[in-house]
């Protein structure tokens, strides 16, 4: 469970006693069981009540054969429960609903919790559940589903609701206007390419006729015909595909800059028009292959590289998503009325019903509810939320209907800063500094001073070579080479890497990864488990049964961390059990008065019955409770949540860390939720709750250590608990801070870049915007939507050891590269010289330029960047 | 070897009927997504063969 819990009392048996029983495993998403929702009776089990609906679902609509699928998402369905009825608001129709030309409206949805085939074959199965609904795609890799309905025969929040119920919580997407501009330019290009790819291959085979013909002989008709054949075919690939290298070489003459489409165009329009002379004039070589064949290798390359940088501009939008539309706002008779999220400002008072997201900051002006901040935060608990306590935009409320009095909207929101802190860093980022970018403005004046000093030299001795070697020279130190090694590399290692588990958005993470650099790690679901267990049991063993028996129908965090502990035991029934919200469960199990919960509760209410504590009491527990400890919830030293700030949560509301003398120098203790457990008035047992270690953290952090990484923890924990967490761990005490917001993990981020780059590892959304301004930043497994968004890697495997895989796969693609880039210019340097002393004319150009492109080609291809096979 | 040049047209012709054939389905969006299509064929099914089980599954609801 928790190795690396300093083992000081007796520890608590949980891995061995849990496999005694083979574990039920769910009828929908096949993990196991709860012990505590098994039903005997019932012929099939759920792990949660969103299991059970869409497995009714499914069923109702004979979609059973969701069952038979190879692939199933492994993980319990969770649905928001809103009503989605900001989705039917006239408001939200003007800005994301679409008509389709038959009658029929589309919209265009971000599903939460996409993640396999099986998704794809469950949301395009919509129509059949739901009548009226008549199209359903999602595009798998991208979350996003295109649904066409018949707004008059169903309405849109019926729609997200049966989305919800499947577990896959829709949000309208934001981006349409950009995604259509995208559509469009992503289309051009592949219409580019392949328009120059059929093109090329054309010229290159009249080409070879035209080489074959040169050694064995060719009438010269046919010949002539050839030749003619290629201009035919070179000048739509020029003006048509090839444009892009012409208006963007001259888009950076008008700004005088030095730019790699210069020399490119160069070569073109020099080869091409040199080509059409001796075509015809019918003397000297045509270079119409080489020029077209460039042409489309370059916009090959283009085109991956940009591919690759699109994914990573999706972040913003997608958390733009996540938050409401609109709210209602009551006026001062008490009247609501719906209006857009763009139209509240600071003094209004909202109505926020049970179901619903806020949509601006403010303060609770009546009522009591749960509040569900995991986009904020990533927690996934509900947080306790009365009068007078501050509630933010993009939030959940859960539980009952509550006012709420705006304090900040519209951009001052704290969801809306972070996420332009997320936008800000990433546009920082944006002007990718690539190897070969970095070389490419020295490389152009090089050539085009080599080209003008050649063309000057040979016209003094022999005006008829002048030309013909200045073009030669363009043509062999072309930058293709050059211009594919990078793209190509990285392409190659991006799939080799997602083999392995590890998904990469952007080339240029690979770059930083390869040198060691500074590494910052979140605590809370990073560095541990992210979820409660008991790790720490102190006592007699006998109350156990007890304990389980009051908490075996409780959906308390804590009481399914009890259940996970000791679930195999045979426990009595209860004879009544009792919860308190936010302190604990009291109730009689075989005879005896039991209470369990925080210190404070157990102290309030464990009473024995009949009489006082006695003598004999005292005598067998030490620690009897002669009068109230410390139970102040606003103590320094309270335990706070990681992922969440200082937010309060229900589950530690008014629970007291163990005591002074205890959480000082006891190390990971200081972590723990106590919960203490009292019979007939007695306290017997004391437990300590808290978040396990990952299994193979240790192991990973000494690899990177010995790699040469400065690593630190970067946590919204308490100081002390970070503190111990990172010892245990190897950190020294100033690599760890603890109790920060997410303006201040940004802040220590940015500070750190600017010694060097800086490499942020989390999984909440209070790491986003560090993530998203760190040089590399990666989202684990298991982490907020959010934070996976903004990230540049993804791990996919629980654990950090992909880490290890991550940056060796890196370093070795960084050599693959740097390879490329040493051969291309090697051989740029030797052709260079040659056609500069009139060694070589245009036409042998032509043949070695494509092969030294494809040699880089085949070593990016080949070169083993990642272990793709690691299971 | 004069045929060539009837046979070389006609060729380039054909390859002209591709490269509209490429355009029209790019234009078309038939290569905006790479991704979920090659998903999706694995699941597709006849819609009749989820009808029967559309009776079948009723007598489950209740699990």
């Amino acid at each position: 469970m928790a190795p690396a819990v300093p083992d000081r009392a007796s520890s608590v048996g949980a891995p061995t006693t849990r496999v005694a029983v083979p574990p039920v495993s769910c009828a929908h998403c096949a993990l196991p069981v709860p012990r505590g929702l098994m039903d005997d009776a019932a012929p099939r089990q759920f792990c949660c009540a969103g299991c059970r609906t869409a497995y009714a679902i499914l069923r109702e609509h004979g979609l059973g054969q969701y069952y038979e699928l190879p692939e199933r998402r492994d993980r319990p369905v969770t649905t928001s429960g809103r009503t989605f009825d900001e989705f039917d608001h006239p408001a939200f129709h003007a800005l994301y609903v679409k008509a389709t030309g038959n009658g029929l409206s589309r919209v265009e949805l971000y599903l939460e919790g996409v993640h396999c085939g099986s998704c794809v074959w469950l949301v395009e199965r919509v129509p059949l559940i739901l009548p009226g609904v008549a199209r359903a795609e999602l595009n798998v890799r991208r979350a996003l589903a295109t649904v066409e309905w018949d707004s008059a025969a169903v309405p849109l929040s019926r729609v997200a609701r049966t989305l919800d119920s499947l577990g896959y919580p829709p949000h309208p997407f934001r981006g349409m206007r950009r995604e259509e501009l995208r559509r469009r330019e992503d289309r051009a290009a592949l219409a580019r390419i392949g328009v120059s790819g059929a093109l090329a291959a054309n010229v290159m085979l009249a080409a070879l006729a035209l080489y074959s013909g040169w050694w064995s002989g060719m009438e010269a008709p046919i010949a002539r015909f050839f030749r003619w054949m290629s201009l035919a075919l070179a000048t739509p690939a020029l003006i048509g595909p090839g444009r892009v290298f012409f208006q963007s070489a001259w888009a950076a003459l008008r700004t005088r800059t030095l730019h790699m489409d210069l020399p490119i165009a160069i070569a073109l329009g020099a080869g091409f028009v040199r080509g059409a002379i001796n075509t015809v004039t019918d003397t000297g070589p045509i270079y119409f292959d080489g020029v077209v064949m460039l042409v489309f290798l370059l916009l090959c390359g283009r085109y991956l590289q940009q591919r690759g940088q699109r994914a990573a501009a999706d972040a913003a939008e997608l958390l733009y998503s996540l938050t409401p539309a609109t709210a209602r706002v009551l006026s001062a008779d008490g009247v609501a009325r719906e209006v857009p999220a763009e139209a509240i400002v600071p003094g209004d008072l909202l109505e926020v019903r049970s179901g619903e997201s806020l949509a601006a900051d403010g303060v609770v002006a009546s009522g009591e509810s749960a509040v569900n901040v995991a986009l904020l935060t990533g927690e996934s608990h509900p947080v306790f939320t009365r009068q007078g306590d501050k509630v933010f935009a993009g939030t959940l409320n859960v539980a009952s209907p509550i006012r709420v009095r705006v304090t900040e909207a519209g951009e001052e929101r704290r969801v809306a800063r972070i996420l332009r802190q997320v936008e800000e860093s990433a546009g920082r980022r944006a002007p990718v500094v690539q190897l070969a970018d970095r070389l490419a403005g020295w490389f152009t004046a090089v050539v085009v001073a080599l080209a003008v000093t050649a063309f000057l030299f040979w016209t003094g001795r022999d005006p008829e070579q002048a030309i013909d070697n200045a073009i030669a020279l363009l043509v062999v130190t072309c930058p293709c080479a050059l211009a594919l090694a990078t793209p190509l590399a990285v392409t190659a290692a991006i799939g080799r890497a997602a083999r392995a588990g590890i998904f990469i958005k952007g080339g240029e993470a690979l770059e930083t990864l390869s040198k060691p650099a500074t590494l910052f790690l979140d605590k809370t679901g990073t560095l541990t488990e992210g979820r409660t267990s008991l790790v720490h049991w102190e006592g007699a063993e006998w109350p156990k049964p007890l304990v389980l028996a009051l908490e075996r129908e409780s959906t308390h965090p804590l009481a399914a961390a009890v259940r996970a502990a000791f679930g195999n035991q045979p426990a009595p029934v209860p004879e009544w059990s009792r919860h308190v919200i936010g302190g604990g469960v009291e109730g009689r199990v075989s005879g005896h008065q039991i209470v369990v919960g925080s210190p404070k509760f157990v102290t309030s209410h464990a009473r024995p019955e009949g009489a006082p504590a006695t003598e004999e009491a005292l005598r067998r527990a030490p620690w009897l409770i002669t009068g109230a400890p410390r139970t102040d919830p606003s103590s320094p030293s309270a335990p706070r949540d990681d992922r969440g700030g200082t937010a309060p949560r229900e589950d530690r509301g008014g629970t007291a860390p163990w005591g002074d003398d205890e959480i000082e120098g006891t190390g990971i203790d200081g972590a723990l939720t106590p919960v203490w457990v009292a019979v007939d008035g007695v306290v017997v047992a004391r437990a300590g709750f808290g978040d396990a270690l990952r299994c193979d953290t240790r192991e990973a952090l000494d690899a990177l250590r010995a790699r040469g990484w400065r690593l630190g923890i970067l946590s919204g924990d308490d100081e002390h608990v970070v503190r111990a967490v990172g010892s245990t761990l190897g950190f020294a005490p100033g690599e760890c801070r603890g109790g920060l917001t997410p303006e201040d993990k940004l802040h220590a981020v940015e500070r750190a870049r600017m010694s060097g780059p800086v490499v942020m590892v989390g999984d909440g959304v209070n790491d986003a915007a560090a993530i998203a301004a760190a040089t590399v930043g990666i989202g684990v497994h298991g982490g907020a939507e959010a934070c996976l968004a903004t990230a540049d890697i993804y791990l996919t495997k629980p654990g950090l050891s992909s880490l290890i895989e991550l940056t060796q796969g890196s370093r070795r693609t960084m050599a693959i590269i740097r390879r490329g880039i040493a051969f291309s210019l090697a051989y740029n340097v030797v052709g260079a010289t040659l056609a500069v002393v009139g060694a070589i004319n245009p036409l042998i150009a032509a043949v070695l330029m494509p092969a030294s492109s494809l040699t880089v080609l085949l070593a990016a291809w080949r070169g083993r960047s990642f272990a793709g096979e690691a299971a | 070897m004069s045929i060539i040049y009837l046979v070389l047209p006609l060729a380039l012709l054909v390859v002209l009927l591709g490269v509209l054939a490429f355009l029209w389905a790019t234009r078309r969006g038939q290569y905006d997504d790479l991704d979920t299509p090659a998903i999706r064929v694995l699941h597709d099914d006849a819609p009749g063969a989820s009808a029967p089980d559309h009776y079948a599954g009723q007598t489950e609801t209740r699990g």
